[in-house]
């Protein structure tokens, strides 16, 4: 179990043993825990969940038991560049599977795999992001793109190759 | 002192908006009015959501209203020569009507604003929701004033004076709730603000939090007032950024301010306000899981009794409200509740805001009256149906909701109403379907949602769904079988009846009202395999007719290969190869595909 750390994980570390800090005395304080160490490695290693179960004092089940209720947490590495495809009511009705449809086709992603194999996108859908307005809609690393067309998804996508 | 302004220049800076361009629009309007110098005299200010996102980038020119749409970097220059110097309108960006094509120059003439009476979204888009100074400009924090000055019993008898009934689905009213858990014993009480709004389609809480933060921080401090609390939360989903940011903001000035902390406006009343960030749940906008997410547990429901007024957050009486919900209370507490009660029905009082959306004009949010009827909000609102079609369903109530027909459109729309329809108020999403909607398909959309988001704690819910699910993905592959239609009865009549919570207990909606109102497509599904709104993949096919010319378009579009012929001849499809994706369809310059 007890995994040595990269020298860039220590530094993450260093920043997540200051968020703990801050935290100090709050209760409940395990899910923004998670979001801190995700936002800092870019996903939650097992050996992370280790640290952070031993840190906080609440047993590695409980945790492993968060992180895999809640959708917002990932296990394994993401692509740099993420995308949310919207497939929510409002984007359904208004063609959101073809734009996802031409999202796995523009990143040859096969079958259900969600990252690309040089990690450079990892597709996700999502079920509403607010923007119905504009559906279908989804955004990359944040940025929304709304009234999409399949052909417009190539651009897109080239914008963060 | 800021000089006072000649012009005011409001840009839409909410989600919508912003991702059709606003956030390059601000920058260079006042690096445009700066070089001619106009900086002090022309202010421009970025508002909250105005409510037509369709149409967005919004830029609205005061003293006068002109109202811009669908504006463009590269208008910015005409803006600021041809209105801002010269005093005239530019025609060309004003808005025209969906149903008469007229321009319209100020924003209460236009058919999507005059129908509405704004109350809960006062405030969004006409003030700078990063400014606490235009809030309290706007009479906010007013209703805390008064709240103050009046004993707690007082302010809960003036809520439930109001009618006010909850915003986000259940419709319990709120002043009852707020005396449970004034009367409920212990001295340490939460205020929860559900802003998780999980359901699909709908985004008023969302441009309340972006638009208009204060109000929510204002609603919250009257609650906790009145209760006896002195702590709040508010669960916010994470995929709203810009709402965190906004509430962190305008929390820090509330603090700063004195509206919240220690001795409230100097008086004796403590209160604060903390954020959690939701991680991504639907099941956690149910009131028993979002207390389990906010206590750092998985968000499962858990069974009520005990509510949470009697025993919530960490054990302690707690009372949660709806994001709308608050909203409304510091206008009632400033104006009384005579306003709000005169607004509505007889059990639904006050206005409530609609998320129009899917295949309509004005795609948007709306405030109306309760008691409104759909076609008023469908067509007079909204515009009617987009690209010419016609009406088919309203989808309300999201997940837990139901598809209303045609011959229902002019039910007033309450509470009452709709669940006598089957179908619910939920939190005033409704997404507008034409005639290429698949009624089937969108009852398999939605139990595949609720299937996907059951958190797994009961079996009812867990397998019932995921079995109801299997029968429609079934009818919808054209492998019906004539059962299938009692056996979906069956199994929704006992997911209603014994699942633990409300996710459950009404995830067969969709399936039940669709069945009701639309069984004639489901049995078209099962018994001749076809699809009648042409939509679901595996039971439609293409045909090349004779009005092809053998450009060969089509040929190249095919991503399965399937059609084959000679250049200037007509063209076939091989059936059996055929993916069904449309591509070809769309391709063919001279309308010789057709789908059946
Ligand atoms: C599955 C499920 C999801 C829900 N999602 C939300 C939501 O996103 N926002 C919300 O305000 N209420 C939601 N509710 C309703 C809440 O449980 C609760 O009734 C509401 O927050 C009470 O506030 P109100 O009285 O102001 O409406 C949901 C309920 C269920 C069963
Ligand atoms: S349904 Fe896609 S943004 Fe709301």
């Amino acid at each position: 179990m007890e995994k040595k750390f990269a020298d860039r994980d220590l530094a993450c570390l260093t920043q997540l043993d200051e968020f703990l800090t801050s935290l100090e005395g709050e209760k409940g304080a395990l899910i923004p825990v998670l979001q801190k160490a995700q936002d800092l490695f870019g996903y939650l290693p097992m050996e992370v969940l280790v640290y952070i179960s031993r840190k906080i004092g609440v047993p590695i089940s409980r945790v492993y038991g968060v992180v895999t209720f809640y959708s917002q947490f990932h296990l394994v590495p993401r692509g740099r560049n993420v995308i949310r495809s919207c497939q929510g009511t409002a984007c359904h009705v208004r063609g959101a599977s073809a734009v996802m449809r031409e999202v796995r086709k523009c990143l040859e992603l096969e079958g259900g795999a969600a990252t690309t194999d040089n990690l450079r996108f990892t597709l996700e859908s999502v079920a509403c992001i607010g923007c119905c307005g504009l559906a279908p809609v989804m955004t990359v690393n944040g940025d929304t793109y709304g009234r999409l067309v399949p052909e417009k998804v190539g651009d897109i996508l080239e914008q963060y190759r | 002192m800021e000089k006072l302004a000649r012009a005011h220049v409001l840009v839409c800076g909410g989600t919508g908006c912003s991702s059709s361009g606003s956030k390059i629009i601000i920058p260079a309007l006042r690096e445009k009015l700066q070089a001619k110098g106009m900086e002090d005299e022309v202010r421009v200010v970025e508002t909250g959501c105005h409510g037509l996102c369709e149409m967005g980038p919004l830029v609205i020119v005061y003293p006068e209203g002109v109202f811009y749409v669908r504006v463009k970097p590269e208008d910015v220059d005409e803006i600021v020569e041809t209105h801002l110097v010269k005093g005239r309108t530019i025609t060309r960006l004003l808005y025209r009507e969906a149903t008469t094509l007229e321009t319209v120059p100020g924003y209460d003439k236009i058919a999507f604003y005059k129908k509405q009476k704004r109350y809960a979204l006062a405030n969004c888009g006409h003030i700078n929701p990063e400014s606490l100074e235009e809030y309290i400009g706007a009479d906010g924090y007013e209703g805390l004033a008064k709240a103050l000055d009046m004993t707690p019993e007082a302010v809960i008898e003036e809520i439930k004076a109001s009618g006010l009934r909850g915003r986000g689905g259940g419709g319990f009213p709120t002043g009852l709730k707020w005396q449970f858990t004034r009367a409920a014993s212990g001295d340490k009480k939460y205020v929860i603000c559900n802003a998780d709004e999980g359901d699909p389609g709908a985004f008023m809480d969302r441009s309340v939090l972006e638009g208009d933060p204060h109000r929510i921080i204002e609603g919250m401090a009257v609650c906790g007032y009145a209760i006896g609390s002195d702590e709040g939360y508010i669960y916010c989903r994470a995929e709203y950024p810009l709402a965190i940011k906004r509430l962190r903001n305008a929390i820090a000035q509330a603090r700063e301010a004195g509206l919240l902390g220690e001795g409230i406006l100097s008086g004796k009343f403590n209160f604060d306000l903390h954020i959690k960030e939701g991680a991504g749940a639907f099941v956690c906008g149910e009131e028993t899981a979002l207390m389990a997410s906010i206590e750092g547990r998985r968000g499962m429901p858990r069974p009520r009794p005990p509510f949470p007024a009697n025993s919530g957050l960490w054990g302690k009486p707690t009372n949660i409200n709806n994001v709308e919900t608050f909203a409304n209370v510091p206008s009632i507490m400033r104006d009384g509740a005579g306003y709000f009660a005169s607004q509505g029905t007889e059990t639904s009082k006050g206005t409530k805001v609609f998320a129009l959306t899917g295949k309509i004009n004005n795609t948007g949010l709306a405030e109306v009256p309760m008691g409104i009827t759909m076609r008023e909000i469908i067509y007079e609102i909204g515009g009617g149906i987009s690209d010419g079609r016609n009406f088919k369903a309203v989808q309300i109530g999201g997940p837990s909701g139901g598809c209303l027909p045609e011959s229902l459109l002019d039910l007033p729309i309450d509470y009452e109403s709709l669940t006598r329809a089957g179908a619910m108020m939920g939190s005033g999403g409704l997404v507008v379907m034409d005639e290429t909607t698949c009624m089937v398909d969108v009852a398999r959309y939605f139990l595949n949602f609720t299937q996907d988001e059951s958190c797994g704690k009961c079996t009812p819910c867990r397998e019932g769904t995921k079995r109801m699910l299997e029968i429609l993905n079934r009818i919808c592959e054209g492998m019906g079988k004539e059962e299938d239609i009692p056996l979906l009865e069956n199994l929704a009549k006992s997911i209603k009846g014994a699942s633990l919570c409300a996710l459950g207990q009404t995830a067969p909606n969709p399936v039940l009202s669709t069945l009701s109102f639309f069984r004639d497509e489901y049995e078209a599904h099962i018994r001749e395999h076809r699809c009648p709104a042409g939509a679901c993949a595996a039971l439609i096919g293409y045909t090349i007719t004779d009005k092809c010319r053998g450009c060969g378009l089509c040929k190249k579009a095919c991503p399965a290969g399937a059609i084959s012929g000679e250049t200037k001849n007509v063209h076939v499809i091989d059936k059996k190869t055929c993916v069904r994706c449309g591509e070809c369809q769309a391709k063919c310059p001279f309308n010789a595909i057709d789908k059946s």
